[in-house]
């Protein structure tokens, strides 16, 4: 196994996505000259031409409607959006026609777009570039949601959700773009449902998805070396349909849960986990299920106040202390 | 257009207006519920544009004002009132209703009811087929105060950007509900908005199908070529209100006697009988002959088709048995 960067692996995923198949497009903006603001289809303009990777106009909506109309005729094309910020302005299409068009139509047409942003908090681009939006993308019926923890993931849920039947979102993260791991040589197709324990563990069990996912690994270390506290840690890579089978088999196991989210704990992936377990599992709880979360508050400037604001994995060390009473 | 053509486009036409008035019954009678968009006025726009047009080979997308769109394109009158009643055997299998009119097979991509949502959606058609270096082409019917979202002009600037096969047919009925165009809108005449796109354009008399046809076929040929987008623009008016729960106050009743009397039925009827290819008699019996399919056929199909299984109301939310769910895996 080779290491690349989480970019590479996205890269590799549309390139490869391209080459299969005439019908898969890559659309958004500065995709194609550019390379994508962050390489993910840097060099495959030179190599699948202007026609099917695209540098669309700044029409959010527009474009994505255009993806999502395409998609009725067959062609799978792959959005980016530029910063999951924009991507509100593309809810309409999204929500309106991408994640309903199946039902309404009594199954006769589907929309098989994925599209895919960086959607997390990086460092100091204030309050409308650092929204984390994931949740949002998660109460719609019709739409599934997943979303990456490292570049085996990036590559592998790619190339499985442009080839799936369903829109698609993929939800990255702008500082982890560059982040190094593991990549099979083969070609690869990971699942777009289920969790992955990333870190087996007995005492306490901590669910973590994307950039929080190693928060979470982080604190575990910390946990099991400075309090002997063995914390199993879940990725939980597909938001929708969240793996109910997994989540309680996890707690039924440690008894405790710990969800660890970036964005704000209203109505978010910690809130819902938490009703599941509550729905799966509740008598299996020695304590009641905690999440770490942002603050409720906008994504400020200040670096200092920037931090505050978001959870890190000293976060998540002091509520299982807190939990354990340690 | 020869005279046997003219005919059948009277009798389609006199059908998509008997069928628009059973439905506001049917709505009465509490068979079709929801929110329900009639056409009565405007039919000589469909009619006139999808005659030009290629069957089975062109796609039609529109809003919600959509029964006689999928019917002049193929659906099946019995399914579309099925739908309407909420029914299993509807062309939407009951889950869509009035303003979700689908007919895939037919190439009737649907009624949406976002109103300037199917301008993206047209245009994405238009590329899958110019990625498929297909000679069919993409017609969208929108109404006049669509013009008004970003859609439009987005959809307008992409579409031309890269010459996509799309027409844009403008349904100028002069109100978006209530408000009337020049209350809404700084540039009336819709057809000179798109020159900011440099998108060739006409403004035609939407009442008179044979203009209609006329236009549409010169619009047609254009966007068939390679050239891009055409925008068309027909001016024409809604007899009813907005929908069913329009009261249509807003209107003054001068305003409407005058729409009336340039009908698009009676005009090509007038003109027929004005012709000689058509006799007083004759047209009152096509217009027996319809009232009597509507009923017999159309009514009675919608209301003895069963309703949806009630357990069935979480399929189609999602694709079913996707292997790449799974990863590839059977
Ligand atoms: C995005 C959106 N905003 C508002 C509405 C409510 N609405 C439905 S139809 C309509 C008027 C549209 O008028 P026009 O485009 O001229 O079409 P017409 O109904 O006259 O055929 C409005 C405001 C809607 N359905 N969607
Ligand atoms: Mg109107």
């Amino acid at each position: 196994m080779a290491e690349i960067m989480f970019w590479e692996a996205v890269l590799r995923a549309h390139d490869e996505e391209l080459a299969n198949d005439p019908m898969v497009l890559v659309m958004g903006e500065d995709v194609g000259v550019v390379g994508g603001t962050y390489k993910a289809t840097l060099g495959l303009y030179d190599k699948y031409g202007e026609e099917r990777v695209i540098d669309t106009p700044i029409s959010e909506n527009g474009f994505t409607g255009l993806g999502i109309g395409a998609s009725f005729l067959g062609a799978r094309p792959i959005i980016e959006i530029m910063s999951v910020n924009f991507a509100w302005l593309a809810m309409d299409q999204i929500f309106n026609t991408a994640a309903k068009v199946r039902y309404m139509s009594g199954g006769q047409l589907e929309a098989p777009v994925v599209i895919r942003s960086p959607g997390g908090t990086a460092h100091q681009l204030g309050s409308q570039h650092s929204a984390r939006m994931e949740k949002v993308f998660m109460g719609i019926a019709g739409l599934r949601v997943v979303t990456p923890s490292n570049p085996r993931q990036a590559y592998g849920l790619l190339k499985s959700a442009v080839r799936c039947n369903d829109p698609v979102f993929i939800n990255e993260h702008e500082l982890m773009y560059n982040m190094k791991g593991e990549m099979p040589e083969e070609e690869y197709f990971h699942p777009l449902e289920g969790s992955e324990i990333v870190r087996p563990g007995r005492d306490v069990t901590l669910f973590g998805y994307n950039i929080s996912v190693h928060w979470c690994l982080q604190a575990a270390d910390l946990l099991s070396k400075h309090h002997g506290i063995e914390a199993e840690v879940i990725d939980l890579y597909a938001l929708s349909p969240l793996d109910r089978a997994g989540i309680r088999d996890s707690v039924t196991r440690t008894h405790r849960a710990v969800i660890v989210e970036e964005a704000e704990p209203m109505v978010g992936v910690g809130a819902e986990v938490m009703a599941i377990i509550n729905e799966e599992c509740f008598f299996e709880l020695d304590a009641a299920p905690v999440r770490v979360s942002a603050l409720n508050v906008p994504i400020p400037y200040n670096h200092a106040l920037e931090k505050t604001a978001l959870p890190d994995a000293n976060d998540v060390v002091e509520v299982v202390r807190t939990m354990f009473g340690v | 257009m020869k005279v046997a053509d003219k005919k059948r486009l009277l009798r389609e036409m006199l059908f998509a207006r008997r069928f628009e008035e059973r439905c506001y019954e049917a709505y009465v009678e509490r068979n079709i519920g929801g929110f329900l968009h009639l056409y009565p006025g405007e039919e000589a726009c469909a009619h006139g544009v999808l005659e030009a047009a290629e069957m089975d080979g062109d796609y039609v997308i529109t809003s919600y004002r959509d029964h006689v769109h999928a019917i002049k394109w193929g659906a099946d009158p019995r399914e579309v009132m099925a739908e309407l009643y909420a029914k299993e055997t509807g062309v939407s299998k009951g889950r869509g209703g009035s303003m979700h009119i689908f007919d895939v097979n037919n190439r009737f991509m649907g009624g949406y009811a976002l109103v300037g949502g199917p301008f993206p959606l047209a245009a994405g058609i238009a590329k899958a087929i110019q990625m498929k270096q297909g000679k069919e082409i993409c017609i969208c019917f929108l109404g006049d105060a669509a013009n008004n979202q970003g859609t439009f002009h987005e959809s307008l600037n992409m579409a031309k950007l890269w010459n996509l096969p799309v027409l844009y047919v403008c349904e100028n009925n002069l109100y978006g509900i209530g408000t009337r165009i020049d209350r809404s809108t700084a540039v009336v005449e819709q057809y000179k908005r798109v020159s900011a796109y440099n998108i060739p354009s006409a403004q035609e008399d939407g009442q008179d199908v044979e203009k209609v046809y006329k236009a549409a076929t010169k619009a047609i040929k254009h966007v068939r070529s390679g050239k891009g987008p055409y925008f068309l623009e027909l001016m024409t008016y809604r007899y009813r209100g907005h929908s069913m729960s329009d009261s249509n106050a807003y209107r003054a009743r001068a305003e409407e006697r005058m729409w009336s009397k340039r009908d698009p039925i009676i005009m090509l009827r007038d003109r027929l009988v004005g012709d000689g290819h058509l006799t007083k008699e004759e047209y009152t019996d096509m217009d027996t002959e319809i009232l009597d399919e509507i009923e017999n056929e159309v009514i009675a199909f919608a209301s003895e088709s069963p309703e949806p299984q009630v357990s069935e109301v979480e399929r189609y939310v999602l694709a079913e048995n996707d292997p790449w769910v799974r990863g590839g895996v059977q």
